[in-house]
């Protein structure tokens, strides 16, 4: 199969934008899922979360950072070109529903999968507060969509460039320290982040929802490879997840796995650069 | 008695630095002198333990006549998988079980004899089958392995259009992302899967069913479904350790490997780890394609770890040869317990105890019981879990109502016919894990079902 690309936008620097069309996927979709895509007959695998779904268009976004081969190869293709696979909707869609007042916190790449639970929850009749954040300014995404889903929205960068100095997890506490009523956290970031943040809000006994990410192969509960353990138990990310309990999480032995395959990822990376470089032509 | 021919194989030496086929199949004059080994019974019992009913006879004779054309068409009739039967096939307990020449000697080598015509005919070009008359019905075909493939390939002689919707991006399943290139070349694969297309199947691969649509949207859609989607799930030990790098389950070590072809990593994106010592737990074959894959990839020691003896191990007896001839050692009567944690939650090892057989469990065979104080640790840096596998939940998410067992597969009648009126499975789905030929019968079984089925309705 091939799946056509509709789209394709860099938003910051390493961070991209692509829109495929995937009618089926796209009635099918629901805030919380991912797909599965291959850009090529020799290509891996690679789990990407929704960030947005279009019936009417029948289409399918996704955002990724630029970390290895797979992702490297992603940004050279453009509009009109395909995808060999795109698989989906995969995982099971996150618990959306009426709550009250809803936070919702994203970091980096992070806040692409935090845009359609955001919309989901204000559609489900919640006060969505949204905490946004990045490294500066200059890789914050989705400020202007994060606002029009969200009641309030904060900003946080690492540097001070805009916003809050200081991490996301920072505002988060203070919403809990003030007289704010909040029913449900949703942290999605870098592992250290979600780990850092189950942290702050443990204590505030609120319930607070994480989505992994780990590596994966099939998504559909076959290899066995997304395994975490989550209250002890052994849970497989792709079908169980990827909407887990942050409280429940065993953050370093997902990051662990997660940096299982460190030195092939970077001897796959090397390989390509040397075919390609660059200003790769083979494109 | 005379002895079957010998199959001429890669020597072990060789092989173990390959990913090509070990069996190299028959030359024409073997296959000849084979085939004239047949007693021709007037009542052959070899068809009754074919789950597929080859006329064995008939092809086998046209064989010993040299018109392998008609030898090839007698097999397809009956089976349209046939290059990838003789292949993988657990022929020693199915037709070559109750040859009458096995009563005294060695029986025909009937799988093969199959082998052989399904390669002659990839030789010669393989001709692309009539298309019937059609039905003007349609019946989705869930899952592209063997159950699915057979299933498939008969509702589309019957007439019908027919779609197969396979989860992954290569159609074939366990033939695809289990079973290893050196057992079964996925060329083959492929050239059955284009035969199946050829007689009109449209397959859509990529397409979980369960997440992107419903067993029952798809009831909606067909007149008919069919649900072959085997037992994809992998069982896990529930030991200390179990989730540390390092450890793979056997589906993920052989998908990596034969789907994703880690094994030519980095020209290919998946990569593996294989490290040097390595211990697959678990004693069927595919715990076997596991060892073998890893000697492959450059482990400089293999070992199986089982909890029962070698009378109980389950793979074919062919294949523990091979494995014990490429130097993979086999620890018999030894249960994992724990696996063993090093630098940054990766495995060092595994510690076992030794086990001794008691009184037969629910399942006929000797209860392994652990010796008290035999605990021993066996160094690894990757461990294979190859305990089984169950059939995957996804496929039933939004449609509660299909009636399955604690055991997760599908309930079934005798016809193969589920809990939803019109929708048939079989193969692994329902009876849990078992063998290719097996999930082909229960392919072929149930199209008959389906086909009464559509009758009935119109």
């Amino acid at each position: 199969m091939f799946y056509n690309i509709l789209q394709t936008r860099n938003l910051v620097p390493d961070v991209n934008l692509m829109k495929v069309e995937a009618p089926d996927i796209a009635k099918a979709a629901k805030a919380g899922q991912f797909v599965i895509l291959r850009i090529d007959e020799s290509g891996e695998r690679i789990p990407l979360t929704i960030a947005d779904f279009d019936v009417d268009e029948g289409s399918i976004t996704v955002i990724y950072q630029v970390m290895g081969k797979t992702t490297k190869q992603l940004t050279t293709l453009k509009t009109g070109e395909t995808l060999q696979d795109f698989v989906g909707p995969l995982g099971t869609p996150s618990d959306i529903r009426k709550l009250g007042t809803v936070v919702m916190v994203g970091g980096g790449v992070g806040v692409a999968p935090v845009y359609p639970q955001a919309r989901a929850y204000r559609e489900a009749g919640n006060h969505v507060i949204s905490i946004i954040g990045a490294r500066n300014e200059e890789m914050l995404i989705l400020e202007d969509e994060m606002a029009e889903v969200s009641d309030e929205l904060y900003v946080a960068t690492d540097d001070g460039s805009k916003g809050h100095h200081g991490f996301v997890t920072d505002i988060v506490k203070d919403i809990l320290d003030s007289d704010q009523q909040v029913d449900r956290i949703v942290i999605i970031g870098p592992p250290i982040m979600m780990k850092v943040g189950a942290g702050v809000t443990a204590s505030y006994g609120v319930e607070t929802l994480v989505n992994l990410n780990p590596i994966m192969i099939d998504g559909t509960g076959m290899c066995g490879g997304c395994r975490v353990s989550v209250g002890g138990e052994t849970k497989f990310a792709c079908v169980d997840g990827p909407e887990f309990d942050a409280a429940d999480v065993d953050f370093d032995l997902m990051m662990s796995r997660l940096s299982f395959y460190r030195p092939q990822e970077k001897e796959a990376l090397e390989s390509y650069n040397k075919k390609c470089g660059d200003d790769c032509k083979c494109h | 008695m005379s002895l079957k021919q010998e199959m001429p194989e890669q020597k072990p030496e060789e092989r173990i630095g390959n990913f090509d086929e070990v069996a190299l199949g028959y030359t024409e004059q073997q296959a000849v002198i084979e085939a004239g080994r047949c007693l021709e019974c007037k009542n052959p019992q070899c068809v009754a333990g074919c789950p597929v009913n080859i006329d064995i006879p008939g092809f086998v004779s046209r064989i010993k006549n040299k018109d392998f054309d008609r030898a090839i068409g007698i097999l397809k009739e009956s089976n349209a998988l046939p290059a990838i039967c003789g292949r993988v096939c657990p022929q020693e307990e199915q037709c070559e079980k109750f040859c009458i020449l096995g009563k005294k000697g060695q029986p025909l080598a009937i799988g093969r004899l199959e082998r052989f015509c399904a390669d002659y005919e990839r030789d010669a070009g393989v001709k692309s089958p009539e298309k019937p008359k059609s039905s003007g019905k349609n019946v989705a075909v869930i899952g592209a392995g063997p159950a699915g493939l057979t299933a498939a390939a008969e509702l589309a002689k019957a007439g019908h259009g027919v779609t197969i919707y396979e989860a992954l991006h290569e159609p074939g399943g366990v033939l695809t992302y289990g079973i290893p290139e050196f057992r079964l070349p996925k060329d083959i694969v492929r050239q059955e899967v284009d035969y199946i297309r050829n007689l009109g199947v449209d397959i859509k691969v990529d397409y979980v069913i369960g997440r992107i649509k419903t067993l029952d949207e798809l009831r909606d859609e067909f007149d008919a479904v069919f649900v072959g989607t085997g037992a994809g799930l992998p069982r896990f030990m529930r030991i200390e350790g179990e989730n540390l790098n390092g450890v793979y389950s056997a589906n993920e070590f052989l998908t990596r490997v034969n789907l994703m072809k880690a094994y030519r990593f980095p020209d290919y994106d998946t990569p593996i780890k294989c490290g040097n010592k390595v211990v697959v737990v678990g004693a069927g074959n595919v715990a076997m394609d596991a060892a073998r894959s890893a000697l492959r990839l450059g482990a400089e020691e293999v070992t199986v770890v089982y909890r029962r003896s070698e009378a109980e191990m389950s793979a074919r007896i062919e294949e523990v040869e091979h494995a014990k001839e490429e130097g993979v050692v086999f620890n018999l009567l030894t249960n994992p317990v724990r696996i063993l944690e090093g630098e940054n939650k990766t495995v060092t090892g595994v510690e076992c105890v030794n086990m001794e057989l008691g009184e037969p469990d629910e399942s006929g065979r000797r209860r392994p019981i652990p010796i008290e104080g035999s605990e021993h640790v066996i160094d690894a840096d990757i461990i294979i879990v190859a305990i089984g596998t169950s059939p995957n939940p996804v496929i039933f998410a939004g449609s509660e109502e299909l009636e399955t067992t604690s055991k997760g597969t599908i309930v079934v009648d005798e016809d193969a016919m589920s809990s939803l009126a019109g929708l048939c499975a079989g193969g692994d789905v329902v009876t849990g894990a078992a063998t290719v030929i097996s999930a082909m019968g229960a392919g072929k079984q149930a199209v008959a079902t389906i086909n009464r089925y559509i009758e009935n309705r119109s």
